[in-house]
């Protein structure tokens, strides 16, 4: 008796996961983005809230940033203005969830190109290529870059992240890694003087040295390529080409270069030359 | 990527040690530390009855993240405590280690203090009278004839408490201590195409660790428990 009633129990939560899984899986939505901005005239994009001079939700409550200007830029040249955008924080980790569940119609949140990460989404772009860099005192004179990471310095970086993975892959013998749960943490442990570098990608790095101008500086020796694109939903090869026409308008008419200057010019950060986009 | 691949590219098993080590570090300190708060608590001197109460107000009444982030930033970083020499070169993974540890007893105690003085709530006061009247001085009365039967009836809400502890300790990957959310959080990183195999990985391993916990201290607490 007690046994059936165990069996039946366990046959609806198993038939309850089966209703969420098939609800999670498919989208029912198949419309590419370029016909959805074109008909709706609005957009859902999602950005990071937490990155100065990359996607910053400031206290007033607007956006600003590099990503946020891309994001921007793309999203006219698709037919929606600035009043139909509706800006989403995506945190790394959800990201691709967002897409696939059609939260958001595309993804500009220093998403980096990986092939993991092309299973589940497509890819426009890249928009930027980022290297992994280091952030120190302005004072500090030791640290050139990464080889000069030896004799027992501290490093600093956000915990799980890819650029806190290197470092335990390629330095663990030489440095020690302090993570924390965010960025602005290590700026702090970085500004009282307990770690010596904070490592991560330079443009993310450049727009905290933005922040403290004159107490940090960029040790400009990149060591790993970050390909930055826009992640959209898998398979929508029309919207991934406009994405990518898009983006090309961008660089070409200097307004790529105009907003990198603007929101991390001010840390003294050399910016590149822009990326190479696939045309169609 | 196959589910195996998961444990052969991860270390998953070693990530979860350190988990149970954060545990059973924080529930003993704050077993301890616990039961001293509960004896000043109960206690006749009027200071060390206003410090318990003040402090389990406060401690019990913070954010553990805060607590947590603090030990690491407000008291190594800025004050320089850091519970590990400056010269060894695994100085950062010791000290965020104990600091954690550290944050946890004092905040996990806050519950076990309280936990302890409902136990001795449930004392009857003539036991307590009857001891005074035999000659006995109150730290005798606490160590014979409270406090024995106070543990007994408490060891349910001492199993909630430690179960809680147990899922509490991954606010510590916030500092970086190597244990399962900072495991997590690589693996969410890196494998974002089996991102449900590895939550439910993660949530398995946790029901791994606090079932049986649950289980065994039931049975305890049935063995035990003074019938009235």
């Amino acid at each position: 008796m007690r046994l059936t009633r165990v069996l039946t129990a366990a046959a609806v939560v198993a038939a309850l996961a089966m209703v969420v899984a098939a609800c999670g899986g498919g989208s029912t939505d198949t419309a590419s983005l370029v016909d959805k901005a074109r008909s709706d005239k609005t957009l859902t994009i999602g950005i990071k809230f937490d990155q100065p001079g990359l996607g910053l939700k400031r206290p007033d409550g607007t956006f600003a940033g590099f990503d946020v200007d891309v994001a921007r830029y793309v999203a006219r040249e698709l037919g929606v203005e600035e009043a139909g955008i509706t800006f989403k924080e995506a945190q790394s980790a959800e990201r691709e969830n967002l897409i696939s569940r059609g939260e958001v119609d595309y993804v500009v949140a220093t998403y980096s190109i990986t092939d993991a990460r092309k299973q589940e989404v497509n890819f426009a772009g890249p928009y930027f290529v980022a290297h992994q860099d280091l952030l120190v005192r302005t004072d500090n004179t030791d640290i050139t870059g990464p080889d000069s990471l030896t004799a027992n310095k501290k490093l600093c970086s956000v915990r799980g992240s890819t650029p806190a993975q290197k470092v335990k892959d390629q330095f663990a013998s030489d440095v020690q890694l302090q993570e924390f749960g965010k960025y602005s943490d290590c700026i702090t442990a970085l500004l009282n003087g307990s770690v010596d570098a904070v490592t991560t990608d330079d443009v993310i790095l450049a727009g905290y040295a933005a922040q403290s101008p004159g107490q940090l500086k960029l040790v400009g020796e990149g060591f790993s390529d970050e390909n930055y694109g826009i992640g959209l939903r898998k398979d929508d090869a029309a919207g991934t080409a406009a994405i990518n026409a898009a983006l090309n308008k961008m660089i070409a008419d200097g307004s790529w270069a105009r907003s990198l200057e603007t929101n991390v010019g001010p840390s003294g950060y050399t910016i590149p030359a822009p990326p190479a986009i696939p045309a169609s | 990527m196959e589910p195996m691949d998961l444990f052969s590219n991860y270390d998953v098993l070693g990530a979860f040690w350190v988990t149970v080590q954060l545990t059973v570090y924080s529930a003993v300190g704050a077993l301890v530390w616990g039961t001293v708060l509960a004896v000043m608590r109960v206690g006749p001197v009027p200071i060390t009855r206003g410090f318990a109460a003040a402090y389990v107000t406060i401690f019990r009444n913070t954010p553990l993240t805060i607590l947590v982030l603090f030990a690491s930033l407000g008291l190594a970083s800025t004050l320089g405590i850091t519970l590990a020499s400056a010269e060894s070169t695994t100085s950062i993974a010791e000290s965020t280690f104990r600091l954690a540890v550290l944050a946890f007893v004092v905040y996990t105690a806050t519950f076990v203090c309280e936990a302890i003085r409902s136990g001795v709530n449930t004392v009857p006061v003539g036991q307590s009278e009857a001891a005074r009247a035999l000659g006995m001085g109150f730290g005798r009365v606490l160590a014979t004839i409270v406090l024995p039967q106070a543990f007994r009836s408490i060891i349910s809400p001492l199993a909630s408490i430690l179960i809680a502890l147990t899922k509490n300790t991954t606010v510590a990957a916030v500092i970086g201590v190597g244990e399962a959310a900072l495991l997590m959080s690589e693996m969410v990183e890196n494998e974002s195409d089996v991102l449900f195999l590895v939550f439910a990985l993660f949530a398995l391993g946790f029901v791994i660790l606090t079932l049986p916990t649950g289980l065994l201290l039931g049975w305890v607490a049935r063995r035990l428990e003074v019938r009235r």
